[in-house]
């Protein structure tokens, strides 16, 4: 537990009252054992006690069980990446216990199922090791043989006492998860906590309590970032979807599947991903903005109507929740190795937007401003989230609902004329009429993936072939000239830059703060605008002699990963490397820090 | 963080030298019905004698009868010959990519049921590249009506074998005769859960329209075979169902039980040249519908909130 002070404040003499600023629990068992449920418990109790929280979970692609953790990183400050070392573990069995220990840290605790663990002489001086019989505990408490069912809720109740948390606060957290029609379900829930929160610990001493967070404008809200780039969506006035499961995008479908219906839309399973795409094509011809969105394989299987929609200029929105590839790859990691295909993927020249949110809260905001540029810009666009981003969970504001939430229902009266691919249009971007609304001129327009004319006609001169492609790529030339110039965290120029995109953001900062403690001048940029690439950042670049673009992907045949690649090609500026991983984990700010390091003093930026 | 770089800002609704002002709405009182003219764009570009001629000219015929205005005109295709179709009608249309042309119609089906989309694409669109959503489209039963100008081979790619070229036919991907066993489109239709099924051809234009007007009616997937030749690249393929070449045009039997379903698929099975009219038709309710059912159901439990209040619901819950 980082910033340690020691305050003894505890009456009854017996535990030590420790004064924390943040903590990191790593709960590990087995992926049934509801262990993402303690970790979602005390990240929403985070939330409500205007806390910051982050949490990482690893699942495994197997069908039913199989090795899973989830860490929390709950902070009264800033908590950016969900922490490198945990100050506890918990660790249900055997495997938890000698799979995790090492990402400990020395002195921290382990907290273990002495029903399941056997401790390892080796490491008892090491880490401070507390064991408790969690399963023959629970089940002494509500009975039966109960077959692993309710130790993880006693385990909250062990972590509730370690850590001094809001008894109350939970028990109104578990009437809300556990309050349903049956009501022995909650009864034993309750029973669970309060057998775990009263257990005596007798061999550790100390409780810790977290400082009092400052207190925030506005209530949190608690979510994973695929809900809050669902939610996203609909206050941005999306009414119509249309999607096929694959992981981890599944979680975003089925929310809007749930929820459209109360704001009149529809969310539509499709027989394919190639249907998925096509139906939100046609309802965003339709006349308001349409959702799809993949992961993995089924990006690639929509290239093909992508490189329509980008022909025909249609608004669309494409959600892309990145996991590790290619091909089936590895569904439930994490990997930004998309970028490529969003950016570049299809046939021919076809232009189209990339935004990448940065956490679970820009998720939110992303959704509506990928809606916006669609809108304004007459273009597909890419939302590049991933597999960490979705599976997170954090605490931000509450969105100003009121303001944010837009009505983007179609305008069908009538127009005198209309022509909707102008070559003379002012702002030279295209502007649909959706069907059924009338046009007194009566000529009326054709979408459509053939090189057109104005009016949507088919042709085949080169002439107007030349213009057009000049006019879709132009209006992205627009956009990036109305894109902010991304802020440089840390100093405007120095020695060593980090450029990052989407996802990389928490992590990267955590290392600048690490570098700059130790005196370093290093500083770092990340892009959520990844295609077109706003301007600005030659300049940016100047001011340091190191550029280093960190991503979770391949370096590739040259050494660079897929944006520094981009970034290369653009600026024609050798100082920018790239470091890149693929072990299917998010960063740690450890491995940011050695990688630079190590790359500066001239060894090859190898992982 | 609040703070949106792109909130939302009103569009203007066309472009350039245009004026986007509306227009003073025209009662459907003033209106007259529109004319052939008035209705067709480009002149269509398929070989002189191509049997598509005549459903676009049938086409018309239905806009004009129906009285269905402009703007209400929704003609969707994927590619192909045949599906060159909304380039030739003045009115909003969609030339969409190869074979998936049913799931584009149904985002505008499902999003839009002020409009009743029609769908014109060919025997590679639906049943080759497309088969897929073919099926799944008539089990879903989306509202909309599909014609198939089948004519049993590739013509915009010059003589390939189609999924509908019967077995022996020459083509330059069968140079000794087509070997593959071809579709019976009926067949997979009503197997596919289709709840309107007729079959027609080019040569009887006072039948396509009857089957046209039938399937419009249908509430529901309705879907036309119509024999369509390509005097190209397989002349002659229908000649049998044709009266003026010697061939014979028979009706569907009058006692057929069109909600029969069993009873369509044997017909469909009926020797070549077989018989024409509507093979199947049993309303079942739409996919349009049940998902408005379902609108119905939520909208009732929010009534009188507004977007932003519904979503801070979902918000308290998450806090």
């Amino acid at each position: 537990m980082s910033a340690v002070a020691e305050e003894p404040s505890s009456a009854d003499g017996q535990s030590k009252l420790t004064k924390i600023n943040e903590a990191v629990i790593r709960i590990a068992g087995n992926s049934q054992d509801g262990i993402q449920a303690i970790g979602g418990f005390l990240a929403r109790l985070a939330g409500r006690s205007e806390q910051e929280v982050m949490t990482f979970m690893t699942i495994p692609s197997t069908i039913s069980g199989g090795p899973s953790i989830f860490q929390v990183r709950i902070g009264s400050g800033d908590v950016l990446s969900a922490g490198d070392e945990a100050d506890m573990l918990l660790a249900f069995y055997q495997h938890s216990y000698e799979g995790h220990i090492n990402s400990v840290k020395l002195g921290g605790i382990v907290l273990y199922d002495s029903d399941h663990v056997t401790p390892k002489p080796e490491w008892l001086e090491r880490y401070r090791h507390v064991g408790v019989a969690i399963s023959s505990k629970t089940v002494e408490a509500i009975g039966g043989t109960g077959r692993d069912k309710g130790k993880n809720i006693f385990a909250l109740g062990l972590l509730a006492r370690i850590y001094d948390l809001d008894v109350e606060k939970i028990t109104r957290l578990l009437g809300e998860r556990f309050g349903g029609k049956d009501a022995t379900i909650l009864q034993n829930a309750v029973t669970c906590f309060n057998a775990g929160h009263a257990h005596q610990l007798q061999d550790l001493l100390k409780t810790y309590q977290f400082r009092h967070a400052e207190v925030r404008g506005g209530q949190q809200v608690v979510m994973n970032g695929n809900e809050a780039l669902a939610f996203g969506l609909i206050a941005a006035g999306v009414r119509f979807g249309a999607g096929y499961p694959i992981t981890p995008w599944s979680d975003i479908m089925e929310l809007l599947r749930r929820e459209l219906p109360k704001y009149g839309g529809t969310f539509v399973q499709c027989e394919d991903e190639i249907a998925s795409i096509s139906m939100a094509i046609g309802a965003s011809w339709g006349g308001r903005v349409a959702v799809t969105g993949s992961s993995g394989p089924g990006i690639s299987l929509k290239t093909e109507a992508l490189g329509w929609a980008s022909m025909a200029e249609m608004p669309l929105v494409i959600v892309d929740v990145q996991r590790g590839g290619p091909s089936t790859g590895m569904p439930t990691n994490v990997e930004q190795s998309d970028l490529n295909i969003a950016c570049f993927g299809g046939h021919g020249d076809s232009p189209r937007v990339v935004l990448a949110p940065s956490g679970v809260e820009d998720c939110f905001y992303t959704a509506i401003e990928a809606v916006n540029i669609a809108r304004k810009y007459s273009t597909p666009v890419l939302i590049l989230t991933d597999q960490g981003i979705a599976s997170r969970i954090e605490a931000f504001v509450e969105p100003d609902l009121r303001k944010v939430c837009q009505d983007i229902s179609p305008d069908l009266s009538p127009v005198p004329d209309h022509k909707p691919y102008d070559l003379a249009a002012p702002d030279g971007v295209t502007r649909h009429l959706a069907p059924g609304t009338r046009i007194a001129s009566g000529k009326y327009p054709v979408v459509t993936g053939l090189e057109h004319d104005e009016l949507g006609h088919p042709t085949g001169s080169p002439r107007l072939h030349v213009a057009m492609t000049a006019k879709r790529r132009n209006k992205l030339r627009k956009l990036s000239a109305d894109l902010p110039v991304p802020a440089v965290y840390g100093p405007a120029a120095g020695q060593i830059l980090l450029v990052g995109w989407g996802s990389t953001y928490g992590p990267m900062r955590e290392a600048v703060d690490k570098f700059r403690s130790l005196g370093d001048a290093v500083a770092c940029i990340n892009l959520k605008y990844v295609n077109p690439l706003p301007g600005g950042l030659d300049e940016i670049f100047k001011g340091f002699r190191h550029v280093f673009v960190v991503e979770l992907n391949d370096e590739g045949v040259y050494g660079y990963g897929q944006f520094g690649a981009v970034l290369r090609a653009r600026y024609c500026d050798p100082k920018i490397r790239g470091i890149t991983k693929v072990d299917g984990l998010t960063w740690k700010v450890k491995e940011i820090v050695d990688r630079v390091r190590a790359a500066v003093a001239g060894a090859p930026v190898k992982a | 963080m609040s703070e949106l770089k792109f909130p939302f800002t009103p569009l203007p609704r066309t472009g350039g030298t245009i004026t986007s002002d509306p227009v003073p709405p025209l009662a459907d009182s003033d209106r007259k019905p529109l004319t052939k003219k008035e209705i067709s764009a480009d002149h269509p570009t398929w070989c002189p004698g191509c049997g598509d001629f005549s459903v676009l000219a049938l086409y018309f015929k239905l806009i004009e009868r129906r009285k269905m205005w402009h703007e209400k005109v929704t003609t969707v295709a994927g590619i192909g010959c045949s599906s060159r179709f909304p380039y030739f009608v003045q009115a909003h249309g969609a030339h969409f990519i190869h074979g998936r042309a049913l799931p584009f119609a149904s985002g505008v089906s499902l999003s839009r049921p002020d409009l009743h989309v029609f769908v014109f694409g060919g025997d590679g669109d639906a049943f080759s590249i497309g088969g897929n959503h073919f099926s799944h489209t008539a089990r879903k039963n989306i509202k909309m009506t599909y014609v198939v100008m089948d004519n049993f081979v590739y013509g915009l790619t010059k003589k390939q074998t189609s999924p509908t070229s019967p077995i022996g036919f020459k083509s330059k991907t069968d140079i000794w005769g087509s070997l593959d066993r071809p579709i019976n489109p009926l067949k997979q239709a009503i197997a596919a859960g289709a709840t309107f099924v007729a079959r027609t051809t080019h040569t009887n234009p006072n039948h396509v329209l009857e089957m046209m007007e039938a399937a419009m009616d249908h509430d529901g997937f309705s879907y036309i075979e119509c024999l369509s030749e390509c005097v190209e690249f397989y002349p002659g393929a229908f000649d049998a169902s044709n009266p003026r070449k010697g061939g014979k045009f028979d009706l569907v039997p009058k006692e057929h039980d069109v909600t029969d379903e069993y009873g369509a698929y044997r017909l469909a099975d009926t020797a070549w040249p077989g018989c024409f009219g509507i093979f199947y038709r049993n309303p079942r309710p739409t996919k349009n519908a049940n998902e408005a059912k379902i609108i119905e159901e939520h909208r009732s439990k929010v009534s009188g909130l507004a977007d932003w209040e519904i979503l801070q619901k979902s918000f308290a819950r998450m806090k």
